[in-house]
């Protein structure tokens, strides 16, 4: 727990020592922040026409706009973080490795698990903080909103976004830690949530058994669920699964630096 | 406190440890030295737990390096070959990161953090950022990485690596310094080192141990005693004959001495004899003129040359 805490801090520090943190965060907020704004902008115009539709011709449906936008938000949030992630992770052991650190980790009283873990709380406590100021223009947007958007559903959105922000983050740090490379890793993780997300692409056409675990197995499908406001268990048993399958991989990695030669 | 039996590692295509056995004693300090690639480096990583031996056991303060190798890491300090620095933490900062990481409480933290810095001499760049440190004060934050928990036993892969002679000689000093009241291994590829820090020497090469005692015995024992080099205006063969009979003399070599008639000899003695005197009264007894006699003691650099090249591996 000691150990965790220790290699915790230092991730900390040095995420926020080194200028990439920031740069990684700032980037992430703008083109948050813009999109945010466009499909403000767009939902509400696509609103008042319907709406003049429907004092014209009567019937239509009635237009959610802070739905709308939110589900649309979630789902331009997906793709950023498939950008994003393995950004955050390439350095987390490929660094360690190729200075000669991970001699001093290794070394040291702490075991494998507790400097996984400690790396892994800290990119997600990262992944949050990049996260919560795209919550700023959500709670301005809830409270002017008329009719307003249950903020459930909001919560749902952000435990979708964070469990998606964490599978990644579980895969890319195990890709950062079989190479002392930083580009290496992160062109493995990156190439390998592409494929996790478009594994359902191929599988909408055909109904086996096979097509139907490939789609499952999609790491964005299973998010749908959440932009809808709906938090389904098995959603987030899948998730869960998945961080738990990326740490483990991660620590045997780890152990398996001993064994290599070094 | 270290006790290492048989211990062997291989690695996929070369054996880099070949049943190596040692003991060090509390508070001894015990040389590591060898060529590169002799297995240094690899022994020291088994004993540090970073990596599993093929066959053998080691025990460092009672515990086996791979069952109960927490317990084991709890109790050592290390300095790999490559100092393990995060470069973008300043010296304090890092210093605190290894106290904590190596589980000191978080009340001596601040005391033996100090204590490191005062004792590897960085008190005045402790603010600074590690990267932008020059070799020797990296390496001596290396150093100070190895000390901050005050372990019992100090594993120093090449300690003085990348310093000048005057920080050689304090870092010689302050490992001489805490022997006693530790345990340490280090090792080196430069033989003064050895002979002037270490209490007991384990010669290493191509993973095997060529030899271990203490820095003096090796020069005394292995060495086969007392060498005596002569010049004699005479003929050579004549003089190799004579001085062979003498009592104590084992190998006689002789060649001539750049065309004047004289020769030089070679005389190795048995351990232990000097035959200096002898040689003289036998060469002046025969009427042949002596120009030079002396005494050459042979220095770990060559004992070391002895053992580590390949032809005269075999000393017998």
């Amino acid at each position: 727990m000691k150990g965790i805490y220790a290699v915790y801090r230092k991730e900390m520090g040095h995420y926020f020592v080194s200028p990439v943190a920031y740069i990684i965060v700032a980037v992430f907020l703008i083109l948050t922040a813009y999109f945010f704004n466009r499909l403000m902008v767009l939902i509400i115009q696509e609103s008042f026409q319907a709406s003049i539709e429907e004092a014209q011709f009567g019937g239509g449906q009635a237009f959610d706009v802070p739905s709308l936008v939110m589900r649309n938000f979630f789902g331009v949030l997906s793709t950023l973080l498939l950008f994003l992630t393995p950004m955050l992770t390439m350095s987390v052991y490929a660094e360690e490795r190729r200075r000669g650190t991970m001699e001093l980790l290794m070394t040291s009283p702490v075991t494998d698990l507790e400097i996984v873990l400690g790396k892994f709380f800290a990119s997600l406590t990262l992944l949050v903080i990049m996260l919560l100021p795209t919550a700023i223009g959500f709670a301005y947007m809830l409270r002017h909103a008329e009719p307003t958007a249950p903020w459930r559903v909001l919560g749902s959105e952000y435990l979708g976004v964070l469990l998606l922000g964490a599978a990644l983050l579980a895969l890319g740090s195990f890709f950062s830690s079989v190479t002392e490379s930083q580009l290496i890793a992160a062109m493995l993780s990156f190439g390998a949530i592409l494929l996790l997300w478009v594994l359902d692409f191929g599988s909408q056409a055909g109904s086996s058994v096979w097509a139907s675990s490939l789609e499952y197995l999609s790491v964005f499908r299973h998010y749908d669920d959440f932009t809808r406001g709906v938090i389904d268990t098995s959603n987030v048993i899948f998730y869960l699964s998945f961080i738990f399958l990326g740490v483990f991989l991660t620590i045997r990695s780890v152990d398996s630096m001993r064994w290599r030669r070094a | 406190m270290i006790e290492v039996k048989d211990l062997t590692k291989r690695f996929a295509e070369q054996t880099a440890v070949d049943h190596v056995s040692f003991v060090v004693n509390k508070g001894e300090i015990l040389g590591f030295l060898g060529p590169n690639g002799a297995g240094k480096t690899t022994t020291m990583r088994i004993l540090t737990g970073f990596l599993p031996a093929t066959s053998g056991s080691a025990q460092v303060a009672g515990f086996d390096v791979f069952n109960d190798s927490l317990e084991v890491r709890k109790r050592i300090g290390y300095l790999p070959e490559n100092p393990p620095l995060y470069l973008d933490m300043t010296v304090t900062a890092y210093l605190e990161f290894v106290a904590r990481i190596k589980n000191v409480p978080a009340e001596k933290r601040a005391a033996l953090v100090e204590d490191a810095l005062a004792k590897t001499n960085i008190v005045d760049k402790r603010h600074e950022l590690i990267k932008r440190l020059s070799r020797g004060y990296k390496q001596r934050v290396g150093l100070a990485q190895a000390l901050v928990h005050d372990p019992e036993i100090i594993i120093l892969d090449e300690p003085t690596a990348g310093l000048d002679p005057k920080q050689i000689i304090e870092v010689r000093h302050l490992i001489k310094g805490l022997a006693g009241s530790h345990t340490i291994i280090l090792s080196t590829h430069i033989l003064p080192e050895v002979s002037m820090t270490c209490d007991r020497v384990v010669i290493i090469n191509r993973g095997r141990i060529a030899a271990i005692d203490t820095p003096a015995n090796l020069t005394t024992q292995l060495k086969g005693g007392q060498n005596v080099r002569l010049e004699v205006g005479a003929d050579q063969n004549a003089v190799c004959a004579a001085i062979r009979e003498l009592p104590g003399v084992r190998k006689v070599s002789g060649e001539p001495a750049g065309g004047n008639g004289r020769v030089v000899v070679t005389v190795e003695a048995s351990p232990g004899q000097d035959v200096r005197s002898q040689i003289a009264s036998k060469v002046v007894g025969k009427g042949w003129p002596l120009y030079e006699l002396r005494g050459v003691s042979l220095s770990l650099e060559e004992i070391f040359l002895e053992l580590t090249t390949e032809d005269s591996a075999s000393p017998n």
